[in-house]
């Protein structure tokens, strides 16, 4: 009796295995992949770029599609499990048979799926700031590199308007992108002339959630001279984190903290009467005034009623999105100029491709080396959760994903190596 | 240099009795770009110890200084007032942009009100002024604490201004006041003086002496003082992280310890329990903004009842059905909690909201200068005491109690004597359900309130059940406690990560000793 | 005891009746030949081609499957419920992961001979455990070994006190989560959060050729059906009995004079190792391993695997985990935004109407003779 149903149980699971593999196919659209988790830990970050890669979408369309055909958005959930990006983004690459995708937020989703895409040849923009120390020719990365994000900030800290800070508290979640920075920093540092003693690193458990020891321990080392606090720490532990340090009395004025990983969005989470001061570094603020942001700005709400997200009337953008949105239309532009959705031909074409970023300055893509030229602006957070732009650069800087205070670094090419 | 000459300036005005408007030239300063310009104008402003410096200054912090074209204006209110005249002006402008004021500059802004505030009416302002000139005073501001000094009544304030003034005094080039200056510091147990009394303490710094020797003595009284003070937060952040423990934990006492349900869904029951807060706080701030500072209170029995209903819709439907069968209720409850933080997800969306503690939750009170305790960790243990007292009062005194105990000793006797157990089963569920969402409550007070706060918590809220021993209270009470002492002792030398590991493996090991937990209940029941 | 002299082999493949092994030859025939010829020989565009996505994910799955017998080899014949067995799975694979982090060889983005994460840590020398991971017999050999006495150690100690039920669950969930937060550690030596990632080669074959794909393919294929063998002739072995025993009634067991100790410690080590190899098969198929494998939510998934398909029999987990996992899998891209209902749902609905599982299901069917 039960050796029946093995039998029949065996041809059921074969069919299921064979009945995944047909995928549809529709003529005359471009399919665009779209790999951000909408579930898990990583749903709280990823969702808004979901959003914006879809609302970026419909607007193209809305202008009359690339090259006369329509985009077609796929949206997978690769649920923040990282096994489960580098099976999604196969999936994309051959099933669905995308031109192009654009998603992934954490290093590691990243990591997992590369070499899917540099098996398949397929291509991936990144809208994240990450560590670097990583040039793929299947990947466009547009967010910020360390230079473009972590150097500015220390150095703003150390400059007089910045607070002069002496001693440096670095604190991050225990994964690779608080590493690397904090190891760059930490090199960086010393080459500033701070000495081993005023520099303290210190990392937490994801999703840690009592800060008190180490609110502790920054108070304790802010003792010995004008501390800043240079902060790695991932989403979802900022808030205690914040609370923690609002509550134990350390202000902005005191103990200024720079995240990296704060943002508009995050900061909704948050009660920011007590962050008064605290910073981050970002390559755009949604408080930055000039025409390109009004409209993104005045576009995403929209698209926030429009699509009823939930919390519409308080839709912010941030960094990353901008990032997203930047990547779609430079994608678009290089497409045009291929005139071919061929992906080495793409990559051939986004070299040199610029974009006037909500950021209020035009971005370009670097011809070689797959990152884009941002400004990085400095902003304190303000009593509404948004920020004061207080400090700028004159203009985009080029980034180096290669950072020169890691050792070997400068032996390494300004291009990813060609296989 | 020229800043001291405009100083030298200013001061000389200040004692002039002329009290007219403001230096329009100055208030002007105030929107400058540049911060050391910002801030020379602050310094000015309250040298000038003019009530008016201190309106003006006062609504710079409040950001309620608005540029309107190029001129300054004041906002109060609805009205609007020009900056250094204080004429009203009408209609109030349109367009307006805020000062960027940067963290120097917003500390000298601090420093600056303090000043003004030392000749305030009022003694706890007074207080509370010199305390915020304890760490950080410009030099500029020795003559004005000099008068505030000699004006000062009030012994304890008058302390405080004295100790502001003697961190000024350290740099004297009188080796007598310099001296005067350590022995009055060295009484104020303020962390942020060691630096500079270690500096004392070498020749190469002092050359006095006798100024040496007694900076020795104040170092050495400050480090014994730093050293009990970290001892005792150390303590309290462990008490603390064990009373938040505990209110994750309760509900599932009842729901795991007493009625056996493996509920892996319990996280969500706090989840619930902190929405609800969220609630009930954007409900205060759209209909009572008057009393938000009190939707707490208010969120507490929405909270609860919001998470019993919950409760009850699942016992209903779900685990009613798998009585009897613990191990099919960790998959059954496991789905479900899927289902709530999906259903979280698309009502509330998928990031975090925003929950702000009450201004009598927010701060913390100073015990000794390096200890502040959190009042929203101080009010989360009384909360915790609360939520245990109205637990054990539900359980052991009250006729659903004893139901609840009858039901689950012995259900087919319990049932014989009418007893109606269907109806018990619901409401005992009910009511962990509803002990998680006071949880919650507490939770949103320190934490993330997001869809997956809740999975952050239940490895955790078993730990604390298990390790005190299924169905014992005071069982969970004292692992709870214990787990988050010993958690903080470990964190402070080993790192946050190595204590997480310790204490895991630690009660793997209290398990093999004691297979039932700390507070096994005697008996002789065979399996 | 004409039973005792046959010889073990025989005795070990009779234990699964010819109707058993009739499935077993159709499955090895679609997992062994059509599958692998419709990957590699039919063109791309053919109807019947099988892409390379599915290859990997039917893979994928199998790996799973074999995990869903191991769990069940435990939980649903000898009653012991662990929710730390994606521990054993993500040791195995993080074994394995060893090897081919050290195969890479000069090609990492350091071009270093270390691993491209402790280049990065600057660390100048390979730690000891590391050592000899470079031989491809040694890593099988450790595969097996490593989770194997990491569940000794920990089935010896917690058996011995008789811990049962819950307490047991809960204390495997709290080995899972602290080997995670080990694990995440980037001193711990096994590259952090991040993991191993970006392999290159086994043996010296690249890894994304379409023939090592299939031979990974037909390698779990194979190993689910040994574990399958093996499984049906432990569970009808006196061994097996025995559990059974223990499971329904352990201080009867004893009374008659039976150790549980040791019937429980072989079947737990036994499962963790089959976890192991199937973590090690994983690996190199998926392309990543890293500690959120170890989360205690993964380890319960596992258990959902074994219920949804049908606890106590073979063949139900290997359905559970292929449902689950499929159905994971389309969910995902047909409704991203809702498929946690339908999975909670299921779990929901499988607990409440089929306590046995699909198997469970199917049995009753036929019972009332409905076709």
């Amino acid at each position: 009796m039960k050796r029946r149903n093995i039998i029949q149980a065996l041809i059921i699971a074969a069919l299921a295995v064979f009945g995944a593999g047909s995928g549809a196919y529709a003529a005359d659209t471009i399919k665009v992949g779209i790999l951000h988790s909408l579930s898990g830990t990583m749903a709280i970050s990823e969702t808004a770029l979901k959003e914006t890669a879809l609302m970026t979408i419909a607007d193209i369309n809305a202008k009359g599609g690339v090259m006369g055909k329509m985009l077609e958005p796929v949206v997978v959930d690769p649920a923040s499990n990282w096994p489960l990006f580098a099976e999604k983004a196969r999936q994309l690459l051959t099933q669905d048979k995308v031109a192009v995708v654009f998603g992934c937020w954490t290093s590691v989703s990243r990591k997992s799926v590369l070499p899917v895409f540099s098996e398949l040849n397929g291509l991936l923009f990144y809208p994240v700031q990450y560590e670097g120390e990583e040039l793929e020719k299947n990947v466009f990365y547009t967010g910020a590199a360390p230079n473009q994000q972590a150097i500015p900030a220390v150095e703003y800290l150390m400059s007089k308007d910045g607070g002069g800070a002496k001693r440096f508290f670095l604190l991050g979640t225990d994964y690779v992108y608080p590493r690397t920075t904090n190891k760059i920093l930490r090199a960086f540092l010393k080459s500033k002339g701070v000495a081993e003693k005023d520099i303290e690193e210190m990392y937490t458990p994801f999703g840690h959630s009592d800060y008190q020891t180490i609110v502790a321990n920054i108070k304790k080392f802010a003792a010995g001279g004008k501390t800043a606090v240079i902060s790695t720490i991932n989403g979802d532990s900022n808030v205690p984190f914040y609370k923690e340090l609002g509550n134990a009395g350390l202000k902005a004025t005191d103990v200024p903290v720079v995240a990296f990983s704060v943002g508009e969005e995050e900061l909704r989470g948050v009660d920011t009467k007590p962050l008064l001061g605290h910073l981050a570094a970002w390559n755009y603020f949604m408080t930055l005034k000039n025409g390109e942001n009004d409209k993104f700005i005045k576009m995403y709400k929209d698209w926030a009623k429009k699509s009823k997200l939930p919390n519409a009337d308080k839709a912010v953008t941030n960094d990353p999105m901008e990032a997203t949105y930047i990547g779609i239309h430079m994608w678009k532009q290089a497409v045009e100029k291929a005139k071919s959705t061929d992906v080495n031909k793409v990559i051939a074409a986004m070299g040199g491709q610029s974009f006037k970023a909500p950021s209020g300055m035009t971005v370009k893509m670097d011809e070689k080396n797959h990152h884009l030229h941002k400004p990085v602006f400095i902003g304190e957070v303000r009593a509404d959760g948004q920020f004061n732009v207080v400090w700028k650069t004159p203009g985009p800087i080029k980034a180096a994903p290669w950072s020169p205070y890691i050792e070997g670094n400068d032996k390494k090419k300004d291009e990813p190596d060609v296989k | 240099m020229i800043r001291h000459v405009f100083i030298l300036f200013w001061l000389a005005v200040a004692v002039s009795p002329v009290h007219a408007a403001l230096n329009a030239a100055v208030v002007q300063q105030l929107a400058a770009p540049d911060t050391d310009q910002k801030i020379s104008a602050i310094q000015q402003l309250a040298l000038s110890a003019e009530p008016e410096a201190m309106r003006l200054l006062q609504a710079l912090a409040d950001d309620s200084l608005l540029l309107a074209g190029d001129k300054l204006v004041r906002i109060d209110g609805q009205r609007a007032f020009d900056a250094a005249t204080s004429v009203e002006i009408s209609p109030v402008p349109v367009n307006t942009e805020s000062l960027v004021v940067n963290n120097r500059a917003r500390g000298e802004l601090a420093t600056a009100l303090a000043v003004l505030k030392l000749f305030g009416p009022n003694r706890d302002e007074r207080l509370a002024a010199a305390k915020a000139l304890e760490d950080n005073v410009d030099p500029i501001f020795i003559p004005v604490l000099e008068r505030a000094l000699a004006q000062e009544q009030d012994a304890e304030v008058k302390k405080m201004v004295a100790q502001a003034h003697a961190l000024m005094a350290l740099k004297s080039p009188d080796p007598a006041q310099r001296l005067a200056a350590v022995k009055t510091l060295g009484e104020s147990g303020n962390p942020n003086l060691k630096i500079q009394f270690v500096a004392l303490t070498s020749p190469a710094n002092e050359a006095d002496e006798q100024v040496r020797m007694a900076a020795q003595i104040s170092l050495r009284a400050l480090e014994t003082r730093l050293a009990w003070g970290e001892n005792i937060s150390r303590i309290f952040s462990g008490l603390s992280l064990g009373s938040v423990l505990l209110l994750a934990a309760l509900g599932l006492a009842i729901t795991y310890g007493v009625m056996g349900i493996i509920n892996m869904a319990h996280g969500e029951l706090l989840m619930v329990g902190a929405y609800a807060t969220y609630s009930v706080q954007n409900v205060f701030r759209n209909h009572f903004p008057d009393a938000l500072d009190w939707y707490v209170l208010a969120a507490i029995p929405v909270a609860f009842f919001s998470a019993a209903l919950v409760g009850v819709i699942m016992e209903r439907t779900v685990i009613r059905w798998l009585y009897g069968r613990p191990l099919e209720t960790l998959l059954a409850t496991w789905g479900l909690s899927l289902i709530l933080i999906q259903a979280a997800r698309v009502i509330f969306g998928p990031q975090n909201m925003e929950v702000a503690n009450p201004s009598w939750m927010s701060g913390g009170v100073e015990l000794i200068s390096n200890v502040v305790l959190p009042w929203n960790r101080l009010i989360i243990i009384g909360f915790a005491l609360f939520v245990l007292g109205l637990m054990w009062v539900l359980l052991n005194r009250t006729r659903l109690g004893l139901f609840v105990r009858a039901v689950t000793q012995n259900r087919a006797m319990a049932g014989c004597v009418g007893v109606p157990t269907g109806r018990i089963d619901t409401l005992a569920f009910a009511l962990g359900a509803g002990i998680a969402g006071l949880g919650g409550v507490a939770l949103s007070q320190i934490a993330n309130v997001g869809p997956d706060m809740g999975q952050g918590y239940i490895v955790d809220s078993f730990m604390v059940v298990v390790l005190g021993g299924v169905g014992q209270l005071a069982g969970a009470v004292w692992a709870a406690l214990g787990l988050g002492v010993v958690t903080k002792f470990i964190e402070g030398w080993a790192g946050a990560v190595i204590a997480k590991i310790v204490v895991l493996v630690f009660i793997i090991i209290i398990i093999q000793k004691r297979p039932q937990g700390l507070f096994a209940l005697k008996g002789r029941s065979v399996d | 005891m004409i039973k005792k002299r046959t010889p073990f082999v025989i005795r070990f493949l009779l234990a699964t009746s010819r109707r058993g092994w009739i499935a077993l030859g159709l499955f090895a025939l679609v997992a062994w030949v059509l599958m692998p010829a419709a990957h590699l020989i039919l063109p791309d565009g053919h109807p019947l081609h099988v892409s390379d996505y599915v290859i990997t994910l039917g893979g994928k799955v199998m790996c799973y499957a074999i995990v869903a017998v191991a769990m069940d080899l435990i939980w649903g014949f000898a009653g012991i419920l662990s929710l730390g067995h994606g521990l054993f799975f993500a040791l195995g694979g993080y074994v394995f992961g060893m090897y081919l982090m050290r195969s890479i060889g000069l090609d990492g983005v350091y071009h270093s001979a270390l691993p491209d994460f402790m280049v990065f840590l600057d660390w100048k020398d390979l730690p000891w455990y590391w050592h000899g991971t470079e031989h491809f017999l040694y890593i099988v050999l450790l595969v097996l070994l490593v989770p194997a006495l990491v569940a000794f150690i920990f089935g010896y100690f917690a058996f011995r006190s008789r811990i049962k039920g819950v307490y047991f669950s809960i204390i495997t969930q709290a080995l899972t989560y602290a080997a995670m937060l080990l694990f995440f550690r980037n001193e711990t030596g096994f590259g952090g959060n991040n993991g191993f990632t970006d392999f290159k080669r086994i043996l010296g074959y690249p890894i994304t050729a379409p023939e090592m794909r299939v031979t990974l393919f037909v390698l779990s294929a194979l190993m689910l059906m040994f574990t399958l063998v093996l499984g049906r002739y432990l569970v009808t072995s006196k061994f097996g009995r025995v559990l059974a025993a223990i499971r329904d009634a352990e201080s009867r067991v004893m009374f008659i004079g039976y150790n549980p100790l040791w019937y429980k410690l072989t079947i737990w080590t036994l499962s963790a190792m089959l976890c192991a190899v199937a973590g090690a098969l994983y690996v190199p198929q998926v392309g990543i391993i890293n500690p959120s494998e170890m989360s205690p939510a993964n380890s319960i998934e596992i258990a959902i695997w074994a219920a949804v398909g049908g606890r106590g029999t073979l063949i139900g987990p290997v359905l559970g985990a292929f449902v689950v996992n499929l159905s994971k899998s389309w969910f995902t891209v047909a409704f991203p935004e809702y498929w946690l209902f339908f999975l909670g749902l299921l779990f929901v609905l499988v607990t409440l109407f089929l306590p046995k599982g699909v198997v469970g299901l199917w049995q009753r069917i036929r019972q009332r003779g409905v076709p």
